[in-house]
């Protein structure tokens, strides 16, 4: 079997990024648009067609193999060399279909919705780079690649979330991003860094190989208690965390919403975001064996966290992105911790074949809900939740396919978010209660939320518009009404006999008793929305009077934000960069500049020798000339 | 090789030419003498040429060419330092020292 042909997927947006960034000022947008999703179109056409042949006869003697081809690009030693090419297994065969579908829908959806907007050809131009960095990172074969093409996403983040750049809210939010993000990237570089020198490799393959070396010897050093190449992989999992906006790295993505609504379906909710998640996933033999899987715990307790913290924010945002923003960390926050309590073999790997499944599913539902938000606020002009309300009469397909994306991440039975989310709360359930309690009362508070934010939007009080909204045009629902029909069908794909730990299939039942626990909360939640929330009443605000400061907080995001610019502002501008920027100003500058002043002040003084009379300047020439030569000769005559 | 008359006073004798040329360099006001003494200066130098070659080493002609490239050079620099006088008498209708001090800071 060959799959070389891999390589196309990546180098057809690059194609097309080249093309559409060189020649921006000249592609007009009608054409600028097609040619992007034709490109897009190519790769996702590519990507189905190696997830068909790779599942279907990519197996041999029950295992699921892996396909690596490479070159060497830079070497540093014999056995350290940075090598560039494709690595073709479950997880990133699958990878790549969640990334091209969500990409190429958003192409098309983007055609309508940037329609008219000065920077079109720009903006896809950058999807192109964005589409090109999440390919490489998905097919690395080496923790370096994917560190550079890990930085590019970054890059092509930053550039789309600061897409408005007159506006300066816009600016900031790419900033941040991309600050925030950087400086978790600080730690997975120093993990690669330790990892290499320590196991002198970078091959994934070799890394991973639970019956390699690596896992099996381990390295003598240790550093606190632990292996060495525990901090390493805790570190890497720092940069997972930047990117995945795990608690407390999370402060980036919320204001990440400032960029357009695709923009946020395609990367800040179905594939950049969830590179964590698959960082993770890459390493998990690393994971699950060093140090009897000290550093998975941390992924799971991580997550957990972060998926409460989250969706407990959610629930008090007004802003529909921001819920949705909420609601992205969320639910990656479910998928580490069912990475965190996953094991290796067999059926006791259910957790990463949850986790995994569970990003697939949400990519689809999430990516539906951000353009559904997308084409609400395209018809009323607005991010607020407070200048909607009665749309259903208006956009009736933005309100089915926003009501199927949503009844699909509350977990109803049927839609795929029920299925992925059963595996995950499954997988707590045999390895930790706690983790598994805070996952049903997550599921709850998420359909609570979803169901807030889709009966405030579609139902609750008639708004009065000067225009009439409308439905949007043909352009953007298409690609909406795939991704609704991939909301449900996504859930009947049977992930545990393709995406696996151990590359080799296992059985999954839906376990009854435990999902039927799991629907009646996420039922409670949408009965409590639709009573708060169906019409237009005052219990809300009863009740978020009657929380008092605790709905403060929550409203506030928990002042994480303050926190940080309180640390960064006071502490560390304050009490660290302000004097230190004193001490270069007031001592390192001014010694230069006094050595300056000096040497003016000296040369004003001795200017008036230059009397212009060249008989002077002679007679200084002959004079010095005499004095030379008398101290030559009387070091000559001694 | 003058009969009576040894290396010792022509080299006197040219260093005295010498001297003077520096005295004149210094205190003339005039450029023209100025330039006078220039010449005093290369012609004793010239002599110098001259006289070491023939008292010295008799059996070679180098000085004596030396003193001729010495000849064309001062002709060459009297030629161009007139001409740099005349612009400046067009300029300042003098040729005093005094009055070309501005070519300063």
């Amino acid at each position: 079997m060959d799959f070389s042909y891999t390589i196309l997927i990546p180098l057809i947006p690059l194609a097309l990024f080249l093309v559409l960034g060189i020649f921006s000022k000249k592609i007009t947008p009608a054409i600028s648009g097609w040619l992007g999703s034709l490109g897009l179109g190519s790769s996702f056409v590519l990507s189905l067609y190696t997830a068909y042949h790779y599942f279907l006869k990519g197996k041999v003697n029950d295992v699921y193999q892996t396909f690596i081809y490479k070159d060497t690009w830079i070497i540093f030693t014999d056995k350290l060399h940075i090598d560039m090419g494709v690595l073709i297994d479950p997880i990133s065969v699958m990878m790549l279909v969640v990334v091209s579908t969500v990409s190429f829908m958003v192409h098309l959806y983007s055609i309508g919705y940037m329609k008219g907007d000065d920077g079109f050809t720009r903006f896809f131009a950058y999807l192109s780079l964005f589409s090109f960095s999440m390919f490489g990172l998905v097919l690395a074969t080496n923790l370096f690649q994917m560190y550079i093409f890990w930085e590019l996403v970054g890059v092509s983040s930053y550039l789309l979330i600061g897409y408005y750049y007159t506006k300066p809210s816009a600016v900031a939010a790419g900033k941040k991003a991309f600050i925030v993000t950087r400086f978790a990237d600080l730690g997975f570089l120093l993990g690669i860094l330790i990892l290499s020198y320590y196991t002198g490799t970078f091959d994934f393959d070799l890394l991973t190989n639970p019956e390699g070396s690596i896992i099996t010897n381990g390295v003598a050093s240790s550093f606190m208690g632990l292996s060495v190449l525990t901090w390493a992989i805790l570190l890497i999992f720092i940069g997972g965390a930047g990117k995945s906006a795990m608690f407390p790295l999370h402060i980036w993505l919320p204001d990440a919403m400032e960029g357009p609504t695709p923009v946020s379906a395609l990367i800040h909710a179905a594939t950049m975001v969830v590179a964590g998640v698959y960082l993770v996933a890459r390493m998990f033999p690393l994971y699950y064996f060093l140090d009897n899987g000290f550093a998975l715990d941390v992924v799971a307790y991580v997550g957990a966290f972060s998926a409460l913290f989250a969706a407990i924010i959610a629930v008090t945002q007004t802003d529909i992105k921001r819920v949705l923003a909420f609601s992205t960390m969320s639910q990656i926050g479910y998928m580490m911790l069912a990475l965190g309590v996953s094991k290796y073999e067999g059926h006791d790997g259910l957790g990463f074949m949850a986790s995994m499944f569970h990003l697939f599913t949400h990519a689809m539902f999430k990516g539906l809900l951000f353009l559904a938000a997308g084409s609400v606020i395209h018809a009323v002009h607005s991010n607020y939740l407070k200048d909607m309300g009665g749309l259903r009469k208006y956009m009736p397909i933005t309100n089915i396919v926003f009501l199927i994306a949503a009844l699909s991440i509350a977990g109803f039975p049927g839609f795929a978010g029920f299925f992925s989310k059963d595996e995950i709360l499954v997988a707590a359930f045999e390895s930790n209660m706690l983790l598994y309690v805070i996952g049903v009362f997550v599921a709850g508070l998420t359909a609570f939320y979803m169901f807030r934010l889709y009966f405030g939007i579609f139902w609750g009080k008639e708004t009065k518009f000067e225009h009439a909204p409308h439905e949007s045009p043909l352009s953007m629902t298409i690609p909406m009404l795939f991704l609704a029909f991939m909301s449900i069908a996504g859930g009947y794909i049977h992930f545990s006999e393709y995406v696996t730990a151990d590359h080799q299939s296992f059985e999954a039942h839906l376990n009854y008793p435990l999902a039927a626990i799991t629907v009646g909360v996420g039922l409670i939640g949408i009965i409590i929305a639709y009573v708060l929330y169906k019409k237009e009443t005052s219990i809300p605000l009863k009740l978020s009077n009657s929380f008092g400061s605790f709905y403060k907080w929550t409203y506030d995001k928990f002042y994480i934000d303050e926190i940080y610019l309180f640390v960064t502002k006071k502490i560390i501008f304050g009490l660290i960069a302000a004097p230190a920027a004193w001490f270069d100003k007031h001592i390192v500058d001014a010694s230069m500049i006094g050595i300056g002043n000096a040497t003016a002040s000296l040369s004003n003084r001795i200017k008036g020798m230059q009397s212009g009379k060249f008989q002077d300047y002679a007679m200084s020439f002959i004079g010095g000339g005499v004095v030379i030569a008398m101290i030559i000769f009387y070091i000559w005559i001694n | 090789m003058i009969e009576g008359i040894s290396i010792y006073e022509i080299l006197t004798l040219t260093s005295i030419l010498f001297f003077i040329g520096v005295y004149g360099f210094f205190t003339r006001e005039n450029l023209i003498t100025i330039l006078m003494s220039i010449e005093l200066i290369l012609n004793a130098a010239a002599v110098n040429f001259v006289i070491i070659n023939t008292y010295l080493f008799p059996d070679f002609l180098q000085g004596a060419i030396f003193s001729i490239f010495i000849i064309a050079l001062a002709a060459a620099e009297t030629a161009l330092a007139i001409a740099i006088i005349i612009n400046l008498y067009k300029l300042v209708t003098s040729v005093e020292v005094r009055d070309t001090e501005t070519m300063k800071h």
